[in-house]
């Protein structure tokens, strides 16, 4: 492969992109603005995530990507063959063996350590967005510290559902100062923002980065009489049996059965390889799906 | 009967050497004096009527007396305040304390009901609610008004019901000084028996009031001096 | 006693235009100041350069803090002068969607500035809510819905309420009741009466309607291509104006 530089983008780019991360770094939860190239996919397909990959991969990296805790539907495996291509590099569904994971909606049930970078893939990175409109006044919101406006949105929730319904995209404060939008991760993986390894956020149609250095405090917004907590389906994987994973909830037929599953395929598979068995699952075999 | 009245030592009201002037901007910047030299003087317990034909300017003494009307020289001290050169605020906390003005209209905010209207100027200087509210139910009743209609607002009353609700207003307070504008006028006895009975208590009290009655014989039981203003008609006019 | 608001020489000009000039004046705590003047002559750009929301050209604007005392706001730093916007100041806006958040409910509105100084407590916030709805007269059912389900009258005592609920000591009004019907108008300024009054207001309030300033202000401000004309205490402004232009605009207004 030498129609391509290494990870697809010139090195130029490479380090205004890096630029950008080391600011995010510097300033946790802060939206640096950089110049977001076009790239060989559509906005809304991680075209942020896959450049913040690609000015972070060394050619010594060990890559895995997922879409919603998957290695197997096409976002990932586009994104995988895609660097496998243009990058060269190694690639692997095991979270534990990766150096670098690039996620979309989802951080990998198993803790991450010092050693690994998790890129998230973000559609809209100002989480002031649908109360102020105007950029100009949001970032200035920012600046001022002028936060009010996030628990009016909380506030919202509470008097027309009774409780705080968002459940994804769920806002935070980083280090006491910025608020931050985690990308539609679920909200029961905010707590796990609080993690050992470098977190970096793409925006790509927006144009902005944002970064997480390690063991950072990231506290989910909330009332005191309302506080936060992260939420799952009240349900043990099916497949795994596993209690403290995140599911989906799939439909199996059209007479309304239906099971529960770990989003994180990798983590499913690592426990069924080990012997665990869920209610409708079947003692695991190296190879079957 | 004096002229012009002597300046008192200790005097509640003291006007000294007042002129004004209408300048009409509007109409080639004509100049109209309408009074000139006035001075007069009203101590404690003092009420001294204006008189003078109608246009003499007793009106316009009264209104400078209160601040309404800018004199254009001399000095209207009233309780130790020169209302001719004071600032808005001093002005209004006069109004508020000591000095007291029942005009001939009755002018309130819509929908505030008439027991309110009578209480405002008592709750203005901090008399707690109860009390303020006990004190205006005691004068409406005393001025005939209809208990039923005190919880209504008075700008759908009749007009001799709106001028004793303005009279109702006006006494409310005890104020030191009071500017009193025909408050007799278009009475029935017993009403108007009570409005005099309220100025002689209010004499009693120590009040100093300045008033324009045309009803002389209650000018002749309240009133203790009068002065003609047409004395200060300016003769170039 | 110290002035609240202390305004001295504010000069704002639009390039070669006079937006306002050697404008100067003292408002002291629980006065209410009425500006008035036909459009353009300068009584909405005064308004603006002392709320903060235009930068004068000259002149000291000092407000009394609560808690530095007097401070000149024009040399504030702007986070500094946006916090005295959402504590000690309010803002009245003549059009109610310029005031407000369409799209939160009216609870949501009224609460935004609770939650903006630091309240946490979503009960406490709600019920202050509902307590400041009461007090403008928006039944409490009413609290969930936005405003774009309210009618004007409704929409500008919202934006009064959202205004007041963290107790401001200095309300901006840039023509409160324009735009209403007559008879919502009254209703509105009886309202506004009675809040000045309990919380010892003070305010300022722009408008070209004489029988709103009769009503509210103490004082009177009379402005004309971009001067104060004429000063003083309001009922001796209107009914014995001195300057040509003021006893033209006396004059104008229709009797009912």
């Amino acid at each position: 492969m030498n129609e391509y530089n290494f990870a697809y983008l010139d090195e130029q780019t490479k380090r205004m992109i890096r630029r950008a991360i080391l600011k995010g770094l510097a300033i946790p939860g802060y939206q640096v603005p950089f110049a977001s190239r076009e790239m060989p996919m559509p906005y809304g397909w991680g075209t942020g995530g896959v450049q913040v990959s690609a000015a972070t991969l060394v050619p010594e990296d060990r890559m895995k990507v997922i879409d919603q805790g998957a290695d197997d539907t096409t976002n990932a495996v586009s994104i995988r063959k895609f660097f496998e291509r243009t990058a060269g590099v190694e690639t692997t569904e095991e979270t534990g063996r990766a150096t670098l994971i690039q996620t979309r909606h989802r951080i990998p049930q198993a803790a991450l350590t010092e050693d690994q970078i998790l890129v998230y893939q973000v559609p809209i990175p100002e989480p002031l967005r649908f109360l102020e409109p105007r950029e100009t006044e949001t970032r200035k919101m920012h600046a001022l510290e002028e936060y009010g406006l996030m628990h009016v949105k909380l506030y919202e929730d509470i008097s027309q559902h009774g409780a705080i319904a968002t459940a994804y995209a769920y806002p935070v404060k980083v280090e006491g100062r910025y608020v931050m939008d985690p990308s539609p991760i679920p909200k029961f993986d905010n707590p796990k923002m609080e993690m050992a390894a470098i977190q970096l956020f793409g925006a790509g149609r927006e144009q902005r980065i944002y970064a997480l250095p390690p063991w950072c405090e990231v506290v989910s917004l909330d009332f005191e009489d309302h506080p936060f907590e992260p939420s799952k389906a009240e349900h043990d994987c099916d497949l795994c049996g596993a209690g403290e994973s995140y599911l989906d909830e799939v439909i199996v037929d059209d007479a309304g059965g239906r099971m529960f599953v770990c989003s994180d395929t990798d983590y499913c598979r690592g426990r069924r390889a080990a012997g665990h068995v869920g209610a409708q699952g079947v003692p695991f075999e190296e190879g079957a799906a | 009967m004096s002229i012009s009245g002597t300046v008192k030592a200790g005097a509640m009201i003291e006007i000294e050497d007042v002129s004004k002037n209408f300048v009409l901007h509007n109409q080639g910047g004509a100049v109209i004096p309408v009074m000139a030299g006035a001075s007069l003087s009203v101590g404690r317990g003092e009420c001294v009527a204006l008189t003078g034909a109608s246009g003499a300017g007793k009106s316009t003494l009264m209104r400078m007396i209160y601040g309404n009307y800018l004199a254009a020289s001399g000095r209207i001290v009233v309780g130790g305040v020169d209302v001719a050169r004071a600032e808005p605020r001093e002005i209004l906390a006069l109004r508020r304390e000591t000095l007291g003005y029942v005009s001939q209209f009755l002018r309130v905010v819509p929908r505030v009901p008439t027991r309110e209207v009578v209480a405002e100027p008592l709750l203005a200087v901090g008399v707690e609610r109860g009390i303020a509210m006990a004190r205006a139910e005691e004068l409406l009743g005393r001025l005939n008004i209809p208990e039923g209609l005190w919880g209504l607002s008075p700008t759908t009353f009749s007009g001799g019901e709106q001028q004793r609700v303005n009279i109702a207003r006006g006494f409310a307070h005890g104020y030191p000084a009071m500017l009193l504008d025909e408050p007799t006028a278009s009475l029935d006895a017993a009403n108007r028996e009570t409005v005099l009975r309220l100025i002689e208590e209010a004499k009693m009290r120590g009040a100093a009031i300045v008033g324009i009655f045309h009803d002389e014989a209650a000018r002749a039981r309240v009133c203790d001096r009068e002065i003609d203003v047409s004395v200060f008609t300016p003769k170039a006019a | 006693m110290t002035p609240l608001l202390q305004v001295r020489d504010v000069a704002k000009f639009y390039g070669p235009r006079v937006g306002c000039r050697d404008v100067s004046f003292d408002l002291y705590p629980g006065e209410v100041m009425g500006i008035v003047g036909e459009s353009g002559s300068g009584k909405s750009t005064l308004l603006g350069c002392l709320a903060g929301h235009l930068a004068p050209d000259a002149g000291e604007v000092i407000f009394d803090t609560a808690v530095d005392g007097p401070r000149d706001t024009l040399m504030m730093s702007e986070p500094e002068r946006r916090m005295l916007g959402r504590t000690d100041w309010a803002f009245v806006h003549q059009h109610a969607r310029d005031g407000l958040r369409m799209g939160v409910s009216a609870g949501g509105n009224v609460g935004e500035r609770l939650m903006a100084v630091g309240a946490r407590h979503y009960g406490e916030i709600r019920s202050s809510a509902i307590d400041w709805l009461g007090r403008v007269e928006i039944a409490e059912d009413r609290v969930d819905d936005r405003p774009t389900a309210f009618s004007g009258g409704m929409q500008q005592r919202l934006q009064i309420a959202r205004n007041l609920v963290t107790g401001p000591r200095l309300v901006f009004m840039d023509e409160p009741t324009g735009g209403l019907d007559v008879s919502v108008q009254a209703r509105l300024l009886d309202l506004l009466r009675g809040l000045v009054r309990e919380m010892g207001l003070s305010a300022i309030i722009v408008t070209h309607d004489l029988a709103v300033v009769r009503l509210l202000a103490d004082r009177l401000m009379v402005m004309k291509d971009g001067h104060v004309v004429e000063t003083g205490l309001t009922d001796q402004v209107l009914d014995d104006p001195q300057h040509g232009y003021t006893q033209l605009l006396v004059s104008s207004v229709l009797q009912v």
